[in-house]
C-alpha cells in the first residue's frame, strides 16, 4: 500500500503553489503560462478522480446506434462515416442524446465552467450520462 | 535566459540606430521590453526619445525574415493592411516604420502603441468599460463595414476562398487529426448542404476580428489588431466569427463577443454601409466559425506532440470539447 497524501491531495498542493506563489512572484508572460499550468493541474485531477465511468454507456449507446458491438474507438468511427455520408443524422432515434451525453462526458473533466457546458445542463436537463 | 538577453541586447542596439530613421528628432530608444510572442513572432514596446519627450512604440517581427506563419499573409503585408484601415477610418495604430533587411530585425515593423484592454474575460466584465461595452457590438458592425469596403485590388497576395474551398480545406485539417469526432463529420455534412454560394461581391475580410483582438477603452474601440488572417472571400464570415462561444468569455448570453446582441451588431453594419445581413448566412458562419475553432484546437494535439510541447498547447487541445457542445447547441436550434 502506497503512503500518503494522496495523488490527488499532492495535484491540489501543486496547483495551489503555481496560484498562489508562482503567479504572484514572476512576470506577467510567466504569470499566464503559470495559471495555464495550475488549470492543466486541475483537468488532470478531475480525470484521476472522475476516471471514464461514461464510456461503458457510450459503448452501449453506440451498439444501440450501430446494431452491433465493437471498441469505443471503432465504433466511434463508424458512426463519423454515418453521419459524414448522411446514412444517419441528428433525426436518428437515440443520435442526439448519444452526441449530447459523449461531449458532457469530455467537458466535465476539460471544462466544468465552460459557458456552453453549463448551458446545455441547465437546457437538457441531462443526469451524469 | 542568456540567448533571451542575448536577443534583447540586438533588438535594443538595432532600434537605438533606427531612432532617427522612426522619428526625425530622434536619438535613441529606451525601456524595451518584450510583451509575448512564440519561437518566430515577437512582439516589443519601448520608448522612442525626442526633443519633446518619449513616444511609446511597439515593434512587431519575425526573426530572420521570415514569414509570420505558413498561413498568414507576412508582416510586411500586415502593416499595409494597417496602415489602408487606418486611412478608411477604421480605429488602427499608425505604422511608423516598415522593417528593411539592412535593419538587421529581421521582417516586421514599427507603430505606435496604443493604450487599452485586449483580455476578452476583462472586456466582458470589467466595470469602467460597462459604458463602452453598450454601444461595442454596434460599432464592431460600423467597423467591420468599413475593412469590407477597403479596396482589395490593392492586395493582389492575399488568398481567395469561397464557403465551399474553406469546409475543404478545413475538412482535410479535421482528418490529419488522429481522432474521429462524430459531432464533426454531423457539422461538415450539415455545412456543406447549406453551403452560400461563391460571394458576387468578394471583399477584403479581416479573419480574426474576434474579442481577444480588439483594443477596447471607456471610449469603444481604439485598435482592430491581428490582421495576418486576411483574405479575400464572403464578408459575412467576419460577422459570424465574432459571435462564436467561445469569444464569449463566458457571456453566452450576450451573443456579439460576449458583449453585445446580434441586432445591434447587424444595425451599425448595415447603417455604415455593408449589405444587408441574411440572418441564415450569419448563423452559418458562426455555426462555420466554431467548428474551425474546433479543428484549430485538434491540431494542438499534434502540435504538442512535435514542435510546441507547452503545456498551453496541451491546454488548447483539451478545448476541442467545448466546440462539440457549442455545434450541437447551433444544429438544435
Amino acid at each position: 500500500m502506497q503512503d500518503q497524501p494522496h495523488p490527488d491531495e499532492i495535484l491540489a498542493a501543486i496547483a495551489a503553489f503555481l496560484r498562489d506563489t508562482v503567479m504572484v512572484k514572476t512576470d506577467p508572460h510567466t504569470a499566464f503560462q503559470a495559471r495555464v499550468a495550475a488549470n492543466a493541474v486541475d483537468l488532470v485531477r478531475r480525470q484521476l478522480e472522475l476516471g471514464a465511468p461514461g464510456e461503458d454507456a457510450e459503448l452501449e449507446r453506440l451498439q444501440a446506434l450501430l446494431g452491433h458491438s465493437g471498441t469505443l474507438t471503432a465504433l466511434t468511427a463508424e458512426l463519423a462515416d454515418a453521419l459524414a455520408s448522411g446514412a444517419c443524422g441528428l433525426a436518428t432515434p437515440g443520435m442526439s442524446a448519444h452526441l449530447l451525453a459523449s461531449a458532457l462526458e469530455k467537458l466535465r473533466v476539460d471544462q466544468p465552467n465552460y459557458s456552453g457546458y453549463r448551458a446545455a445542463l441547465a437546457t437538457f436537463d441531462t443526469k451524469d450520462a | 535566459m542568456n540567448s533571451a538577453t542575448e536577443g534583447e541586447d540586438a533588438v535594443r542596439a538595432a532600434l537605438a540606430a533606427l531612432a532617427p530613421r522612426i522619428g526625425s528628432a530622434a536619438r535613441n530608444i529606451s525601456g524595451l521590453k518584450r510583451l509575448s510572442g512564440g519561437a518566430t513572432q515577437e512582439i516589443w514596446r519601448f520608448d522612442l526619445d525626442t526633443t519633446e519627450g518619449c513616444r511609446p512604440l511597439i515593434l512587431r517581427r519575425a526573426r530572420g525574415g521570415s514569414r509570420s506563419s505558413v498561413t498568414g499573409v507576412g508582416l510586411d503585408v500586415e502593416a499595409q493592411l494597417i496602415a489602408a484601415a487606418r486611412a478608411t477610418g477604421v480605429s488602427a495604430p499608425e505604422v511608423l516604420h516598415v522593417l528593411a533587411p539592412e535593419d538587421g530585425l529581421g521582417s516586421g515593423f514599427i507603430m505606435e502603441f496604443v493604450a487599452g484592454e485586449t483580455l476578452g474575460a476583462r472586456i466582458v466584465k470589467e466595470p469602467t468599460l460597462a459604458g463602452a461595452r453598450e454601444t461595442l457590438a454596434y460599432s464592431c458592425g460600423q467597423i467591420l463595414a468599413r475593412i469590407h469596403a477597403m479596396d482589395a485590388s490593392r492586395f493582389p497576395t492575399l488568398v481567395r476562398q469561397t464557403p465551399n474551398d474553406l469546409i475543404g480545406q478545413w475538412h482535410a485539417a479535421y482528418r490529419r487529426d488522429i481522432i474521429r469526432r462524430p459531432v464533426f463529420d454531423l457539422a461538415f455534412r450539415d455545412l456543406s448542404a447549406n453551403c452560400p454560394p461563391a460571394p458576387k461581391n468578394a471583399r477584403l475580410v479581416h479573419g480574426d476580428f474576434r474579442n481577444g483582438n480588439l483594443m477596447i477603452g471607456p471610449d469603444g474601440v481604439r485598435a482592430v489588431l491581428d490582421w495576418e488572417l486576411a483574405h479575400i472571400g464572403d464578408p459575412m464570415e467576419d460577422l459570424g466569427w465574432l459571435c462564436v462561444n467561445s469569444w464569449r468569455f463566458g457571456r453566452i448570453e450576450k451573443p456579439v463577443g460576449g458583449f453585445g446582441e446580434y441586432a445591434d451588431l447587424y444595425s451599425g453594419y448595415e447603417a455604415a454601409g455593408g449589405s444587408p445581413v441574411n440572418r441564415a448566412t450569419a448563423k452559418w458562419w458562426e455555426t462555420f466559425g466554431t467548428l474551425r475553432w474546433g479543428v484549430m484546437c485538434t491540431g494542438s494535439l499534434a502540435a504538442f506532440r512535435g514542435a510546441d510541447p507547452s503545456v498551453e498547447r496541451a491546454m488548447i487541445a483539451r478545448r476541442t470539447s467545448e466546440t462539440e457542445i457549442d455545434l450541437l447547441r447551433l444544429m438544435a436550434n
